[in-house]
């Protein structure tokens, strides 16, 4: 359902990432690992229309998408996070799920003014989706606390449910677990593979908890120094002596 | 008695003047609010509804209407649809193009767009005052015939009235309607509201129209309060509004609401106490205090440093 060819971005004389390719296909998760500044962000951020990529195409079920605005290619059905969590913290929990259903309830002033039904029926159903994912992440009843009050591993949780009142087919999570103590990398674990599995989301991953990454993921691309060092699934990387190599350094 | 009616009459004239103030200060405080510039045109597109209401005014009293409601919603449905496509206008010709560029590029550019149509209006409409007919007569009086009376015009309940229907409205619109909240959310984090798909460019021009119409609902409260106006009118009212969009915290809406009122009575009584020659003295000295002091307005939040 993507596929990325010969991705490469230049910053000047810098060239970040370098004929980078990657596909997923529909169910499954794939995770890109890779040391510190190798440019993982860098490839989302590409993906998801931040930058307009210096060279490559990247194709979403058959159409380039490279270069098009953000707000267009999260229309199309790819959405992501970041980091660090971006929520709007002076707008309350359901607000931030509700303002993310913004191009769903796709109605105009007038409508909007006069309360016609059309526009309440979509307003209700918004507001159910909004509800059974704050149910789904366990914050139902946090509904309706301002978001910047909720605590780390809520806030991370929130914006996933965000991401998911979108109905997105494809999902990019950057470093989800960062930040999150053992028992709430666990349950994002779990919530990550009831999203493919319940929910037939395809996930693009980018982690560093590496047993949450070989858990999970379908397949796995490594990314050292902006270029493409192997992909495979989670044992093949395992075993994979350039991998060790970049990791650990030479021995 | 007499000093307490004296004040009560500056207290009024005050909160009149500050009511206005507080329309043309929400303009600039949303499109701070979000995209964090200075709409150095707003004064310009107030003073263009002025001049759209009162062409309004002049064409029906020429068709020998003289209903008097009739008159007044359409000089203010004119004057709304005129200074809201002028509002759009501004952020396309003089934002749009240059948005994302360093600070002082949309700044000139928009200072450019007032002179522009400052120096139309100049034109169009000839540089004299221009008589703008009152239309609203009458009023009560307080206090005994012989000493100091407190006048409240009809005039200054109208623009209480509808200075108050604005902001609730507008309030409303914020809080509960779908347009409002992705303007919230824009004006949090403009990337990650685009990044949801939210169309930030609509919701941008929204702002600037929004803004636009309420500067056109105060342009003709105004000019028929004042009974002229010329088009250097919207210059001096809209440095007012600026202050008094900073006072009260730039970006925050409640805060152009207070800072509005609070400009407006620190004038009259300035001019009832005082003399009205000190009044800009003390309306620009309280800026400065402000800014000194509280850089951040009465209701303004901290700026906090986007990571």
């Amino acid at each position: 359902m993507l596929e990325v060819q010969n991705l490469s971005m230049r910053f000047g004389g810098l060239l970040a990432v370098d004929q980078v390719s990657l596909d997923v296909q529909e169910h499954e998760i794939v995770s890109i690992i890779g040391p510190n500044g190798a440019g993982k962000t860098t490839v989302f951020n590409c993906m998801s229309g931040f930058y307009k990529p210096t060279g490559g195409k990247i194709l979403f079920e058959g159409n380039e998408v490279q270069g098009k605005p953000d707000f267009r290619i999260s229309r199309l059905g790819m959405v992501r996070t970041f980091q660090h969590v971006r929520l709007f913290n002076r707008m309350t929990v359901v607000e931030n799920l509700l303002v993310a259903q913004h191009r769903h309830l796709n109605t105009n002033l007038i409508s909007g003014l006069l309360k016609t039904p059309g526009y309440r029926e979509r307003e209700r159903k918004s507001l159910d989706r909004a509800s059974y994912w704050l149910d789904r992440v366990g914050l139902l009843d946090l509904a309706n606390r301002d978001a910047g009050n909720l605590a780390y591993g809520q806030q991370r949780r929130l914006e996933i449910a965000r991401c998911m009142v979108t109905e997105p087919k494809l999902l990019m999570l950057d470093e989800p677990a960062a930040g999150l103590n053992p028992a709430e990398t666990r349950d994002l674990n779990l919530l990550i593979v009831s999203l493919k599995e319940d929910y037939n989301v395809s996930v693009v991953l980018i982690e560093h908890d590496m047993s949450l990454v070989m858990d999970i993921s379908d397949r796995i691309n490594v990314i050292n120094q902006g270029r493409p060092l192997a992909s495979g699934t989670p044992d093949e990387i395992r075993h994979n002596d350039d991998v060790i190599k970049a990791y650990l350094g030479e021995a | 008695m007499q000093d307490l009616l004296y004040f009560l009459q500056q207290l009024i004239n005050g909160l009149t003047i500050g009511s206005t103030y507080a329309l043309i200060a929400i303009g600039y405080t949303m499109v701070y609010g979000i995209i964090g510039m200075i709409n150095f045109a707003h004064g310009e597109i107030y003073m263009i509804g002025a001049y759209t209401a009162l062409i309004a005014i002049t064409g029906l009293a020429a068709l020998g209407i003289a209903w008097l409601p009739l008159i007044l919603i359409v000089a203010l449905v004119c004057a709304m649809i005129v200074s809201s496509s002028m509002g759009w206008a501004v952020e396309r010709v003089a934002y749009r193009p240059v948005r994302g560029r360093h600070r002082l590029i949309p700044l000139i550019s928009a200072i450019g767009m007032s002179i522009f149509l400052q120096n139309y209006v100049h034109l169009a409409q000839g540089s004299r005052n221009i008589g703008f007919p009152a239309l609203i007569e009458g009023g009560f009086r307080f206090g005994s015939a012989d000493s100091f009376q407190t006048s409240i015009s009809y005039m200054q309940i109208t623009i209480f009235i509808t200075t108050l229907i604005c902001m609730t409205l507008l309030s409303l619109f914020i809080s509960r309607s779908r347009i409002g909240r992705a303007c919230r959310a824009v004006s949090q984090d403009l990337g990650m509201a685009s990044l949801l798909g939210i169309d930030t460019n609509r919701i941008i021009s929204a702002t600037f129209v929004i803004g636009a119409a309420l500067a056109a609902v105060a342009g003709l409260l105004l000019g028929m309060y004042y009974g002229s106006i010329d088009p250097l009118f919207g210059f001096i009212a809209g440095l007012k509004a600026f202050t008094a969009a900073v006072l009260g915290g730039i970006g925050s809406i409640p805060g152009a609401m207070l800072g509005g009122l609070i400009l407006g009575v620190a004038e009259s009584m300035t001019s009832g106490y005082l003399s009205g020659e000190y009044k800009d003295v003390v309306s620009f000295g309280l800026l400065i205090l402000i800014l000194l002091f509280k850089p951040t307005g009465l209701l303004g939040k901290p700026e906090v440093e986007k990571i």
